[in-house]
């Protein structure tokens, strides 16, 4: 889409951009370069020079078990959370976007999980999913050990995946009903004069219209089930037990900053950036198709 | 609607009652578990009816992570970061929508590819350029020769440093660079008709008065939805503050929530724990509830 009648004077024009351009600059694109150039040399911790190395630093993390042990655990986190956040919000939303006494009420309290930070969430549920204290504690009651976050793996994946999801309900919710208000009341009116039910106005009407908010969600849930599980695993597991739960932006950190390997840590960071970008173009070019922009 | 349809509404009703309390029940568990003592906290089951010390685990929990100062570093940086992206999203979407220059876009795919890449995964060479600001303008000053020109014409090495750990801007900056806000401001500027942009020109408008006098006003929606997104996202931030906040004086309140994790084998204090998750949950909760109707009609405006 573009403008017809636009201001002629072009220096003007770029003047607008220079603030944001400076920034992406020096903290977007020196960065992202820098991290492909450590990525392919072995980097001194603290100064001291740096040896080119070529793809060493790509092999020797490709071999090891535990890089992909976390290859594994954040796609197995990104499948299962982001498709439970985007089911429940949306049965949720297309519900409340029903007019029945109280959806009024719903609405507003279904949206409160956006504003909570994922580490306070976190935390909020390492407490309420302790095996010792809080709410799971009954269950150890009956059965001891059957619940563990601590030493289980799956269970530790378990919480994580129940934070992170519990969290994305709440933002997806407000996109969906968003969508849900845009589309006109007089299309639902005009298939209930036609006799048509509210299941088949659902799936006749009411969600081609929203597929385009269904793959932008899609897409957001997924990028970010590969950041914001930062601040849940810190907080929940630190990547326990036994690197179950050690995901990769989580092992990028603790390899850079905790175990200095800068080169390590550039180049995973550049797999992960590889692996966004691929599962992003793979979501444009196999979903998208069958999205119905209006 | 027109039509009676009781065995549906039921069930809306349940499914709707089960997420409503799904959705509150941590709310709710954690301001009851901060109200406690310690032997009822860790009471199996502990009790749902709340207890007699929610203010003393409150003082308890403020003192002991320091939250007051903390708390305003986090209203800092996220009204920085807020009003940082409402303003150079705004320049930036103008500077794409309104003008035709050469390399126009290139300019656009520069800026938005940025939205494909967040901070976490280029934390580590990010923490570098925060360390040092100028480094870029260093190294391309030594890699095109000019600072070598400049030592033998001027006697004078050229140094180039700034450091930004430990301070409001190093917060602040890397998270403003991303082109969130700008797509918000391009989508909604694609919407309005040209003829307002004819009309002001007729008038005798140049670029700048019409941003201003037109622009600007039409685009509040967007500018509470954008600014409210965004304070809350940079309050919610975790990492970033974690790694370049070494001292206390810049800490921010999220990052402090490490420090109430009770430790393996001591004395597990979860009501001062969830007495401080209380205390920093409640900012951002209150900014939903007093922006929640402009969150939602500043997205369906950007849908059209």
């Amino acid at each position: 889409m573009e403008k017809r009648v636009t201001f002629s004077s072009w220096t003007i024009g770029i003047l607008f951009a220079v603030p944001q351009l400076l920034l992406i600059f020096t903290f977007f694109y020196w960065p992202a370069g820098q991290a492909v150039y450590w990525s392919l040399t072995l980097q001194q911790p603290w100064g001291g020079g740096n040896i080119w190395v070529g793809l060493d630093n790509f092999r020797s993390i490709l071999a090891n078990a535990d890089y992909w042990n976390s290859i594994t655990a954040s796609l197995v986190f990104a499948g299962i959370s982001t498709g439970l956040a985007m089911f429940i919000a949306l049965v949720l939303a297309a519900l409340t976007d029903r007019q029945l006494a109280g959806s009024r009420l719903y609405r507003v309290v279904l949206i409160w999980p956006y504003g909570i930070a994922a580490p306070a969430l976190a935390l909020a549920f390492r407490f309420i999913l302790a095996p010792e204290a809080g709410f799971l504690s009954v269950v150890n009651r009956m059965w001891p050990g059957i619940w563990d976050p601590g030493l289980d793996g799956a269970d530790a994946m378990a919480s994580i995946i129940v934070a992170f999801s519990w969290k994305y309900v709440g933002y997806n919710f407000i996109f969906f009903l968003a969508a849900f208000q845009a589309i006109p009341r007089s299309l639902i009116e005009a298939a209930a004069m036609d006799g048509s039910g509210v299941i088949r106005r659902f799936w006749d009407i009411q969600f081609p219209l929203i597929t385009p908010t269904i793959f932008f969600l899609l897409v957001i849930n997924i990028t970010e089930s590969f950041q914001d599980s930062f601040g849940i695993v810190d907080i929940m597991t630190s990547g326990g037990p036994a690197n179950a739960t050690n995901l990769m932006v989580y092992k990028i950190y603790s390899d850079g900053f905790k175990g200095l390997d800068y080169s390590g840590a550039a180049a995973q960071s550049i797999i992960l950036m590889l692996l966004i970008i691929l599962l992003t173009i793979f979501q444009f070019r196999f979903i998208e198709r069958r999205v119905h922009y209006g | 609607m027109v039509e009676r349809t009781p065995f549906l509404n039921f069930f809306t009703h349940l499914i709707l009652f089960i997420g409503f309390v799904f959705c509150i029940a941590p709310f709710l568990i954690v301001a009851i578990a901060a109200s406690h003592n310690l032997k009822d906290v860790n009471d199996v089951p502990m009790s749902l009816l709340p207890g007699s010390d929610f203010w003393v685990n409150i003082k308890t929990a403020w003192v002991t992570a320091d939250l007051g100062p903390k708390l305003l570093n986090s209203f800092i940086v996220a009204g920085g970061v807020a009003a940082g992206k409402v303003i150079i999203s705004a320049l930036t979407a103008f500077s794409i929508v309104y003008f035709r220059f050469p390399g126009r876009m290139f300019m656009f795919w520069l800026i938005f590819i940025t939205l494909m890449l967040p901070l976490e995964v280029r934390i580590v060479p990010t923490y570098a350029v925060v360390a040092n600001v100028l480094s870029p303008y260093q190294a391309i000053l030594d890699l095109t020769g000019l600072s070598w020109l400049i030592e033998k014409v001027s006697g004078v090495q050229v140094s180039l440093n700034l450091g930004l750990l430990n301070s409001y801007p190093g917060l602040i900056l890397p998270l403003v660079a991303t082109a969130t806000g700008t797509f918000l401001y391009r989508q909604f500027f694609l919407t309005l008709p040209d003829e307002l942009t004819e009309a002001a020109r007729m008038d005798g408008a140049g670029p700048l008065r019409f941003f201003i006098d037109v622009l600007l006003p039409l685009s509040r929606n967007n500018m509470a939805a954008l600014g409210t997104i965004m304070f809350l996202w940079a309050w919610n931030q975790y990492l970033w503050p974690l790694l370049i906040t070494t001292d206390q004086s810049h800490a921010m309140a999220v990052t402090e929530l490490k420090q109430l994790i009770p430790n393996v084998g001591g004395t597990p204090e979860w009501h001062i724990a969830m007495a401080g998750t209380l205390i920093i949950m409640l900012p951002p909760l209150l900014v939903v509830v007093l922006m929640q109707r402009w969150i939602v009609r500043g997205l369906i405006a950007t849908e059209k």
